[in-house]
């Protein structure tokens, strides 16, 4: 032992731990966010239970899903109020998702194992997702229409799961008028308001000029209203339509509660589910939650306007800073005076990459938001200020922001590749009589374009990662309407947008219920997880062919 | 192809027409060369742009940063004869919040408004005050209330409100001012304080929540409190008024009163006397109304107070003396939880009396003015004096600040009235006021504090960046403390010991963790991390001291204790592969024992335990900081150290091992001594990225200022308290350039270290190279 230690081998064999460690954190935390983002959609089997706390006369009937479960000591749950047996150690307790949220006002309690009994998994459980007020578990009991009850038992069964279609498809139509149809008359109806208000502010024409022009303004306003109208009133027969329906349903206390049809996403049986079933009922969720918009204070539903805003503001940030960062990295390498300054420039710019980036975040909203925004504002937009266009948080300075943040990364990685490119090739291009510029162009620029590729993944890698800078420059909680939709002129650069990772922060730390809005964090980080792990190794990959290509020919 | 450029080849017959003529050659060439010209420059200018660009970054948060350092200054305006006349005494001068209105209170009645640019009387009212009777005192609660009172000398007060009564229309703004009395109109509006009619000397009046308090001091050495308490009926809303009066111990030593304060609260009176003292009544019962407190508050003996007057929010009182001193008293509570007169700071001073003291409406700002016509502008949280001017050698009888702050009044004793532009947006900035303990309001000692808002209005900014700092480099520690033994033993081993295909595999992996967004991080951290570590305490200190005794117990059962046959097998290179199981087995069997640890040591809570030995225990806090941001940065230091380890040359290593040194003695001797300075800036770069790490801290921590480097409890650090705070923060304000500058500050650090461990790793190259 002594000998083996006076080797060094403990020591070799320590630092190959710390190795280990650090690979075993790096997968363990992107299995863990994996398994916990991916088994959300999965539906468990929903427990049924009776608990009895010592000294509680009846016990209470509970159903609810198992959120998790953790084992206690028993010192600490006797401090916060349970009768723990004297000779107990540990205790073990789960979080029951018990969902009914309107009914008992918490959907998420801890129960302990100990006082738990006659555990069973009922068939004829229903588990509906709601639009409002978050799961419900229960048995059908009735199904309703206009106040009746119609069928009870199996029948209402039947009944309820073939209108549930029905009325779904009209839930759906109702919610493309609202959102689609409707904001498109909003749109329209503001552009004419601003319009209006640019006429009354405009002092070079003449008053009859303003009386024709308002007039015109009121008759696609008066068409507009007409249009308006319309909508609501197929709208509202649609909406009439659906709440017609309606099921009782009785909860884990006994009482009996009338759910709309029109409440209700989706409802299941976990308990009688095949396996097929369930992997059918995991991909429609899973497609919910894509492409679906988010509810209940972003806790519920789905992600698609984060995932629309991230790649969105990606896509303008690649616009802006390939040609800029690739222009930059060619004059520094090739048309600089390579001395002193160009090494000190070169060095700034790599460290920049290391400044923090809420630095940047600052400077977006000072720079951009308050000076170039509020400049473009009084000199555009003067007729609908004080309220700001783009002198507020906006997707155009928010990609702006992320492009001089992601800048050193093109630039370095684009300097990289052309100074992997040999001087032979230069040189004959250069002995055939091309000029710079030609050289350049033809036979160096595409030569290093993996290199520029490699650069621009690294910085959409890095920019949809990013979030500390957006919430100063463009993120919000909930944006009302999409940056890219049919109003003319189609991108709305002015507009705030949603973030997949301040989705993450939004729904994991200032929501209402954290409980409940947690499986679908997991979930987005995992979006996110994947988006970016794909992205850096597709950087990698084609960074490595390149060396490898290059390898060879310098040699 | 470029459709300008002739073809090669000519259509023509003929050798000759083979080629394009001389003129076409020349043309095509003077295009290339145009060209080339043309992309040298256009390349050159975006090349010096996108360089100028980020250069911006820096010169744009100096620039915000700029202002803050720009000192205040006055200069007069305008000098005009004062509205009204000069034949009565200006007894008070005010402004409206936009320069434009003024109103001026005479000695002879009158109430004049006017304009503030020119000194033109646009109307005046007269006073309803006692006829026969003079004005012998008079006092102003609050400046922003407007509301005053004249004490009169046959008893009896008359209190005044003005208001401005702005309002908007076609024409802009239009000004309809008038006068208000707000214990009633005609002889209502008098108050008779003492019924026997002897003549007040000193009065004083504050409006708080329950109502109007007035105190006088008497020609005969009486104190009187007059309280007007409002009850508001809850049912019809009205409001009524009950008068109470109440008379209060005279001074010690038949002092003389000479100014008398009443705070907001109507718990504390202020009376200056005739010795230089400052007396503390408790008056918030007012019946039993105490002196408790007595003190001297002029350090000459020979001087007196000659001035006294609350700043906002009637917490703390500055006194000029007739020395010429400007200092600021409190009341704060000592060990026998008594209020005591305490003095907080002193300001430069004048060369003659302090005839007078003007308090900003809305900033815990004065003026204070001399008997030679000189005034200065101080602050009070950063103990500066920011400004003096002389306007003229009279004796100055009166100055007033603009509610802005943004001009003030001063009016001499010829009664002319001097308009003095201020311009002081930043006077809360001082570096004493940024990074040494402040003595605030209502605090016991000074401190470092952070609190930049809060729901009052009088309430004090306190700008210390001493805990965010603090937090910053405690964040940064603790991520390094767990970070960079990790990340540098991982580098040794995968550079020098580890087996080329599982480097390969290795290598990326942890660089991926770099691209990792820290705002998973910070979710994991919070939502996950900290309730677990929480719960399970022991285990995160098992699994510190197990692990490494398990690591080498592993390797030294897995070399000496296992048939050769099996170890020699899996070839040197392997051991992290081979640990892979034992790291695991470690962690489940630390967190499946911890609720018996703390059973067996910790009475079952070893958060309550740590809470009795006198550890607080955040949620959120340093350890999880640490481990979540340690995380972070462990890709960054791993990567860089790894690299320079592994370029060591390997004539270095191989020599040394040929020489007879055992692997592990070559790495501590050779290989991490030649290593070193690459070392040493993977670990720079790596505190670079610690320090302005933002997501993981916003989440993972409580964001409290803190004072401590407990690693049970929280911290709020530079960049999170940027991103919580910036997008508040009045553009143009302190705050915001405060903020500004917090993260210039963090800008110029990590720039510095990024700048230092590239240096270094340059310099590493060359060395490489020549050896």
């Amino acid at each position: 032992m002594k000998d083996w230690f006076k080797k060094g081998s403990p020591w070799i064999w320590l630092s190959g731990g710390a190795v280990t460690i650090s690979m075993v954190m790096v997968l363990g935390l992107v299995l863990m966010i994996a398994y916990n983002g991916l088994s959300h959609f999965w539906p468990k089997p929903v427990l049924e239970f009776e608990y009895q706390l010592e000294g509680q006369a009846s016990a209470e009937r509970v159903i609810g899903e198992i959120s998790r479960s953790e084992t206690m000591t028993a010192a600490a749950m006797r401090e916060a109020g349970f009768h723990v047996p004297e000779d107990q150690a540990v205790v073990v307790r789960h979080l029951i998702k018990r969902g009914n949220r309107d009914v008992t006002g918490q959907d998420f309690v801890w129960y302990l194992e100990d006082f738990m009994s006659n555990k069973r998994f009922p068939e004829d459980i229903l588990v509906l997702e709601r639009l409002q007020w978050g799961d419900f578990y229960g048995f059908l009991r009735e199904f309703v229409i206009d106040g009746e009850v119609v069928t009870i038992g199996d029948d209402a069964r039947r009944a309820f799961e073939n209108t549930l279609q029905e009325t779904s498809q009209l839930v759906r139509e109702i919610n493309v008028i609202e959102r689609v149809n409707i904001g498109d008359v909003n749109f329209r109806m503001e552009q004419l308001r601003r319009q209006l208000r640019g006429l009354q502010l405009n002092e070079t024409i003449s008053d009859e000029q303003r009386a024709v022009l308002e007039a015109e303004v009121a008759e696609s306003r008066a068409d507009l209203d007409a249009q308006y109208a319309e909508l609501e009133q197929r709208r509202n027969e649609l909406r009439r339509e659906v709440s017609r329906y309606a099921i009782t349903m009785e909860t884990m206390g006994g009482q009996m509660r009338r759910i709309p049809l029109n409440n209700i996403v989706h409802a299941w049986r976990p308990n009688e589910m095949s396996f097929f079933q369930k992997v059918g009922h995991y991909g429609r969720s899973f497609w919910d939650f894509v492409s679906g918009y988010p509810r209940e204070a972003n806790t519920e539903g789905g992600i698609l306007p984060a995932i629309y805003g991230t790649v969105l503001m990606v896509l303008i940030m690649s616009v802006v800073v390939t040609p800029f960062g690739v222009l930059a990295a060619i004059y520094l390498r090739e048309y600089a005076k390579q001395g002193p300054l160009t090494q000190l420039i070169r060095i700034s710019v790599n460290n920049l990459a290391g400044v923090p980036s809420i630095v940047f975040g600052v400077f977006g909203l000072g720079f951009f938001v308050y000076f170039l925004g509020g400049n473009i504002d009084q000199m555009f937009y003067s007729e609908t200020l004080p309220s700001p266009t783009f002198g507020s948080p906006a997707l155009i300075w928010a990609s702006l922001t992320l492009a001089l943040l992601t800048l050193p990364v093109v630039i370095v990685s684009t300097e990289e590749g052309l100074s992997r490119i040999p001087r032979s090739i230069r040189d004959g291009s250069l002995a055939l009589g091309a000029t710079k510029a030609e050289t350049l162009w033809r036979t160096v620029v595409p030569l290093a374009a993996p290199a520029m590729m490699t650069g621009l993944i690294l910085a959409v890698a890095r920019a949809a990662g990013e979030v500390a800078p957006l919430m100063l420059v463009g993120v919000v909680k909930m944006a009302p309407s999409l940056p890219l939709d049919g109003n003319y002129p189609f991108l709305h650069l002015d507009r705030a947008f949603m973030h997949l990772g301040f989705h993450i922060f939004d729904v994991g730390f200032q929501s209402p219920n954290v409980e409940a809005g947690r499986p679908l964090v997991y979930a987005t980080a995992m979006v996110l997880v994947f988006l970016i792990v794909i992205l850096n190794l597709t950087a990698m990959v084609i960074r490595n062919r390149l060396r490898e290509k290059y390898r060879s020919e310098s040699d | 192809m470029n459709q300008s450029t002739p073809p090669l080849l000519s259509p023509r017959p003929g050798l000759e027409k083979v080629l394009p003529d001389g003129g076409a050659r020349k043309r095509l060439r003077r295009w290339r060369a145009a060209k080339d010209y043309l992309a040298k420059y256009c390349v050159g200018t975006f090349g010096v742009g996108v360089i100028i660009a980020l250069a911006l970054i820096f010169v744009y948060l100096f620039s915000e940063v700029l202002p803050m350092l720009r000192p205040a200054a006055m200069s007069v305006q305008a000098s005009y004869e004062a509205p009204g006349g000069r034949n009565a005494d200006t007894l008070h001068i005010a402004m409206d919040r936009h320069g434009k209105v003024g109103v001026r209170y005479t000695s002879n009645r009158q109430a004049v408004f006017f304009n503030v640019l020119d000194g033109s009387e646009s109307h005046r009212v007269e006073l309803p005050l006692p006829v026969g009777a003079t004005v012998s005192a008079f006092g102003l609660a609050e400046p922003r209330t407007r509301l005053a009172i004249f004490g009169m000398d046959n008893g009896q007060a008359l209190l005044v409100r003005h208001e401005f009564n702005e309002r908007f229309s076609r024409e802009g703004r239009l000004y309809d001012p008038s006068l208000e009395f707000p214990l009633g109109e005609g002889d209502e509006a008098l108050l008779d304080v003492v019924e026997d009619g002897t003549a007040i000397r000193a009065i004083s009046v504050q409006r708080g929540a329950g109502g109007i308090s007035v105190a006088a001091s008497l020609e005969d050495g009486r104190i009187r409190l007059v309280q007007f308490e409002e009850t508001t009926n809850f049912m019809t809303g009205e409001v009524s008024v009950r008068r109470n009066v109440y008379d209060l111990p005279s001074l010690p030593e038949g002092a003389e009163p000479r100014r008398i304060l009443l705070d907001i609260t109507m718990r504390n009176m202020l009376v200056g006397d005739d010795l230089g003292r400052l007396h503390y009544y408790d008056v918030s019962r007012p019946a039993q109304a105490r002196l408790l407190d007595s003190k001297r508050v002029i350090r000459r003996h020979d001087a007196q107070v000659e001035s006294l007057e609350y700043l906002l929010g009637t917490v703390s009182v500055i006194v000029g003396g007739s020395d010429g001193s400007v200092s600021q008293f409190m009341l704060v509570r000592d060990e026998e939880n008594v209020n005591r007169i305490t003095r907080i700071r002193e300001f430069d001073g004048h060369e003659a009396a302090v005839v007078g003291i003007a308090p900003e409406y809305i900033r815990k700002g004065f003026a204070t003015f001399d008997d030679r016509g000189s005034i200065k502008l101080h602050y009070s949280t950063s103990s500066r004096t920011l400004a003096a001017l002389d306007v003229g050698d009279r004796p100055l009888s009166r100055v007033q600040l603009g509610p802005r702050a943004n001009a003030l009044f001063a009016v001499d004793n010829a009664e002319q009235v001097h308009l003095v532009n201020v311009r002081n947006p930043h006077p809360e900035v001082s570096v004493r006021a940024l990074w040494d303990r402040v003595w605030y309001e209502g605090r016991s000692q000074p401190e470092y504090v952070w609190q930049s808002s809060s729901a009052t209005d009088e309430f004090e900014p306190k700008f210390s960046l001493v805990p965010l700092t603090l937090g910053t480099l405690k964040a940064a520690f603790y991520a390094m403390l767990f970070a960079t033994p990790l990340a540098i033993l991982g580098a040794v081993y995968s550079a020098y010991f580890m087996s080329p295909k599982l480097r390969q595999a290795v290598k990326p992996s942890i660089e991926i963790m770099e691209a990792l967004p820290t705002v998973i991080l910070g979710f994991l951290a919070g939502l996950w991390f900290a309730p677990f570590v929480e719960s399970h305490l022991p285990a995160v200190f098992s699994i510190l001291f197990l692990m490494p005794v398990a690591l080498i117990l592993a390797g030294f059962v897995w070399m000496r204790l296992l048939p050769k046959a099996i170890s020699n097998r899996v070839c040197n290179g392997w051991e992290a592969a081979i640990l892979i199981p034992v790291v695991i087995l470690v962690g489940w069997v630390s967190v499946g024992m911890s609720p018996h640890l703390e059973n067996w040591f910790f009475a079952g809570d070893m958060r309550q335990w740590l809470t009795d030995v006198g550890y607080t225990y955040d949620q959120r806090n340093a350890l999880v900081v640490g481990v979540a941001m340690g995380f972070a940065v462990i890709p960054t230091i791993y990567s860089i150290s790894e690299d320079a380890v592994f370029n060591v040359p390997k004539h270095l290593t191989q020599g040394s091992l040929a020489l007879g040194a055992t692997p592990w003695q070559t790495v501590t001797r050779v290989v991490l001594l030649t290593a070193s300075p690459g070392i040493f800036s993977a670990v720079m770069i790596g505190f670079g990225r610690a320090v302005g790490e933002t997501m993981i801290v916003l989440m993972a921590t409580g964001n409290s200022p803190i004072m401590n480097f407990n690693i049970f409890e929280g911290m709020r650090t530079l960049s999170a308290n940027i991103a919580v705070e910036m997008p508040e923060a009045a553009v143009g304000g302190t705050h915001y350039r405060i903020l500004f500058l917090a993260a210039l500050v963090l800008f110029v650090l990590t720039f510095f270290l990024n700048t230092l461990g590239e240096l270094v790793r340059q310099r590493l190259r060359k060395r490489y190279g020549s050896l």
